[in-house]
């Protein structure tokens, strides 16, 4: 009876490389390793946004060519935000976090996995960021210049749904803020959300480069998104151009260092790194406003600084706009995109 | 998505119309005994298998569902916009399905009975909607069928483009599961038919549409099943419009991105429920014409 025991034993191989292969976690996007000088010291795991991914592009060979980098290799994520902080507070091992807006950071504290001092230095934890900004058809034919004039009859505006994108959020806040006055008058600012989502926006795309994708296919008059985004589209020579409205909101990015990672003192070098002028300067070649101050005046032809620039600040953080404005029960925001469909 | 995993064997296999030899139903199984029994070895296989792929992923999200208890569970399914999306994507998912039975088999009948140049080309195409990434069929569909439409065919943000962007990911299943049937099935019974002064039409509705009924049936449900989960090919075509256009696993994702996922796993468990009824209901019909057949013979 050979043939049997011949099987069993190739069935047993099969079982064990099956249960092998599902025990043993890997992490699913590996970048390329940089091998700068040679010999790799170490490897960083970085789970980030999808937006930034030009901007790693350039910071990742610039902190290798400083002492502290030297040598170390990175594994490279890139996803949606909300994503990529789930991933990582399920337990895939990440190094340094890099997300669109701050409650997915807040998420991975609360979970134990950053530092509640993740922001405490001058810049807040943020080393880069953007603004909101409207996207037109090239030669702007509807002559949109500000946000009144994206509720023009007949005029569809192409934004994604806050509900099923975190860093929508952003893109809705902008013309709250300018319309509330900060906040300070919250139900003119929703009136115009209310217009604006109940006659102007039809589709409802589930992230901001879907919602390029739809416009670049000739959907809608307008496309609101952010900066970094705008200057890509541009770059990648379409046709399209945008404006700025005058008074708009600030897009801060946060990164955090993961405290389980396993070379703690890497992962902080490389996030500080971010935030030195070198790295300022790479930020800004990529499109994102740099936050160091003396950067920013270098680079301020490429950012025209708006009339007004509200923050998240100004409306209170976003632990409580997240609550008023995007619970998904209560929220007024949540209200408006449920009554836009009814 | 999940209904991938739904798809069980039905009689008869879906292989490609090439190299099919399985009248006996046992193609090419080498060493099996008379009866066709693999023994204790095989099941152990089998078992261990459906656990890791199918039964413990589909357990565990079961588990998620129930999470807050049945009223829960109930609950998140019968929310108002959960509903609309399940409503849509099954209304949908029931359209691609009919026409799919309609358009599949005639393809497969085309495919098998008529000869033309680049028949081969053809055949082949069938199958490449299975290896394109849905996001980019929909990035296709949407600059073929949207604003820019080249054909001046506009779809987007509208049930029919849901639909064909459905249709084009299940086209394969049905033609997949009647050409085999076709090639296999007797010709003789046609041709004395007709000697005996039938109509094409009768000869199709008494000979050959009882042979090919079950296959179109499984393709069919295959199809269905395959449509409810699709999330990919919609994702830009349909403009996910909720109570329109917006189908049941874009609102999961949703759910998955608020934080909800007890919510996302119970519209999942309603879509495996839906699926594996449609698909035990067309089973059981396909088993009864079967035996109808059986007795008829």
């Amino acid at each position: 009876m050979n043939r049997p025991r011949l099987a069993l034993i190739a069935a047993t191989g099969v079982a064990a490389a099956v249960l092998a292969a599902c025990g043993g976690g890997s992490s699913d996007v590996a970048g390329a390793g940089n091998q700068a000088g040679g010999k790799s010291v170490g490897t960083l795991s970085l789970y980030a946004y999808a937006v930034p991914k030009p901007g790693f592009d350039k910071i990742i060979p610039g902190f290798n060519a400083t002492a502290d980098g030297k040598g170390i290799a990175f594994q490279q994520s890139y996803g949606a935000s909300g994503d990529q902080s789930r991933k990582v507070a399920a337990g895939a091992e990440a190094d340094v976090v890099n997300f669109s807006v701050e409650p997915d950071v807040t998420r991975l504290v609360d979970a134990g996995l950053v530092d509640k001092d993740w922001n405490a230095n001058q810049y807040k934890g943020v080393p880069f960021g953007s603004v909101v900004t409207v996207v037109v058809r090239k030669g702007n034919p509807q002559g949109i210049k500000d946000w009144d004039d994206l509720l023009q009859p007949g005029l569809e505006v192409v934004t994604p749904n806050p509900f099923s994108s975190g860093s929508a959020k952003w893109n809705l806040l902008a013309p709250y803020a300018a319309k509330s006055d900060g906040g300070q008058n919250a139900q003119a600012g929703l009136d115009y959300l209310g217009k604006l989502v109940g006659d102007h926006v039809k589709i409802q795309p589930k992230s901001g480069r879907e919602a390029s994708e739809a416009f670049l296919q000739g959907t809608g008059d307008a496309l609101l998104t952010y900066e970094n985004e705008a200057l890509f589209l541009e770059r990648s020579g379409e046709k399209v151009e945008h404006v700025t409205p005058p008074a708009t909101f600030k897009i801060e990015n946060p990164i955090a260092v993961v405290n389980t990672s396993k070379d703690l003192a890497k992962a902080k070098a490389f996030v500080a790194y971010t935030f030195t002028p070198a790295a300022q300067k790479l930020w800004a070649q990529a499109g994102f406003r740099p936050v160091d101050p003396a950067v920013a005046s270098e680079y301020a032809k490429d950012f025209p600084a708006p009339t007004k620039l509200w923050t998240i600040a100004d409306l209170g953080g976003w632990p409580s706009v997240d609550k008023a404005l995007f619970d998904k029960e209560k929220g007024s925001v949540a209200k408006i995109y449920d009554a836009a469909t009814q | 998505m999940t209904s991938a995993l739904l798809t069980e064997p039905t009689p008869p296999p879906a292989t490609s119309g090439r190299g099919w030899r399985g009248r006996d139903g046992r193609g090419g199984g080498g060493r099996a005994s008379i009866t066709g029994a693999v023994g204790p070895l095989g099941y152990g296989l089998v078992t261990l298998w459906l656990s890791v792929i199918v039964l413990l992923p589909l357990a565990a999200l079961t588990v998620t569902s129930f999470e807050n208890g049945l009223s829960g569970w109930w609950d998140a399914v019968t929310a108002p916009s959960a509903l609309a999306a399940l409503k849509v994507t099954v209304g949908i998912s029931l359209v691609v399905a009919v026409l799919n039975a309609f358009m599949g088999t005639l393809i497969a009948w085309v495919l098998v009975r008529d000869e033309f140049p680049g028949k081969g080309a053809v055949n082949a195409l069938i199958d490449l909607p299975f290896a394109l990434p849905t996001i980019v069929a929909s990035i296709v569909l949407l600059s073929l069928y949207g604003p820019q439409s080249p054909v001046g065919i506009h779809l987007n943000a509208t049930q029919p483009g849901v639909l064909v962007a459905l249709a084009f990911v299940t086209l394969p299943f049905v033609v997949r599961s009647v050409q085999p049937v076709l090639i296999e099935a007797d010709r003789d019974v046609e041709q004395a038919a007709a000697s005996l002064g039938a109509s094409n039409l009768t000869i199709f509705r008494t000979v050959v549409l009882p042979v090919l009924l079950p296959a179109v049936a499984s393709g069919a449900g295959l199809a269905f099943a395959r449509a409810i989960g699709e999330y990919g090919s919609v994702v830009l075509i349909g403009g996910n419009i909720p109570r329109h256009t917006q189908v049941a696993s874009q609102y999961i994702q949703q759910q998955i991105e608020v934080d909800s996922p007890v919510n996302a796993a119970a519209v999942s468990v309603a879509l495996l429920l839906i699926a594996f009824v449609a698909l035990f209901v067309l089973r059981v019909l396909a088993g009864r014409g079967l035996r109808r057949q059986e007795r008829a013979a």
